[in-house]
């Protein structure tokens, strides 16, 4: 996969803590996922505060991504090749 | 009155990490920090945004404070290499005004097994600190965003390790 930005992405929200972020996670995916900050998403290593939280639903994957000059948004993109990797290799919280 | 160094001994290689360059007094100190830096001979890598690097090296086209080996890379393949355990620096020293800059101090603090100090500068310096007191980061702060003295003297602080 190419850079976030390039993705077919839905911003949930934006200018959102990693709390916040960690909260909408948590009520609203069917599968939770915690990972260290660098973790690589869609190529790029994941900046955060920890816990780093990502859901899955299917096949759509929903997760915070930080920019230096806009804040952390809160995305959902679909991808199943992602979502299976991250099944593999994060550590799951809630399934 | 004795105080701990966040640096007490002379590191071989320093990580400088900008955030978005919308304050003005990052730059300066930016360039200032990276100066200082290579008079103590130590290695010094810069990473920032595509405008946060345009700032720092049109501003020292020749490279003379700016020159070190690690050079002035883009933030992204910092933060890359450093996951991917092919990059690290004895102490980082990440710019932070915003928000964002919290949330890639506390990535730096995940990914790099030297130390971390967060320079703290702009109009929100209470907030930032409170922040990274929450993450447990070492920081130095001086709020403004125009006049670059205040933040060069906490520079100075703590890049005055013993020899």
């Amino acid at each position: 996969m190419g850079c976030i930005e390039k993705l077919n992405y839905e911003v949930i929200d934006k200018h959102v803590s990693f709390k916040e972020a960690a909260t909408f996670i948590d009520k609203n995916c069917a599968e939770v996922y915690e990972v260290k900050p660098g973790f690589k998403i869609f190529d790029k290593g994941m900046i955060g505060i920890p816990p780093v939280r990502i859901g899955l639903d299917g096949d759509v994957v929903t997760f915070p991504f930080t920019k230096p000059c806009y804040g952390t948004f809160l995305l959902r993109v679909s991808d199943a090749v992602e979502a299976d990797m991250i099944r593999r290799k994060a550590k799951n919280i809630r399934h | 009155m004795s105080e701990t160094k966040l640096i007490p001994t002379k590191p071989d290689t320093a990580l400088i990490l900008l955030g978005c360059p919308q304050v003005p007094i990052q730059t300066s100190a930016a360039l200032y920090l990276s100066g200082i830096l290579n008079k103590k001979d130590v290695d010094v890598t810069i990473g920032g945004t595509k405008a946060a690097r345009s700032l720092i090296q049109i501003a020292d086209i020749d490279g003379i404070y700016t020159g070190g080996p690690g050079g002035i890379q883009d933030l992204d393949a910092v933060i890359d290499k450093m996951a991917d355990g092919t990059f690290d620096a004895d102490v980082s020293f990440v710019f932070v005004h915003n928000e964002a800059g919290v949330a890639y101090t506390a990535t730096l603090q995940a990914l790099s097994s030297g130390t971390i100090i967060a320079v703290v500068f702009g109009g929100e310096t209470e907030a930032r600190m409170n922040e990274l007191t929450e993450i447990g980061c070492p920081a130095v702060t001086a709020k403004g965003s125009h006049n670059p003295l205040p933040l060069k003297r906490k520079i100075d602080e703590v890049v005055s390790w013993d020899a």
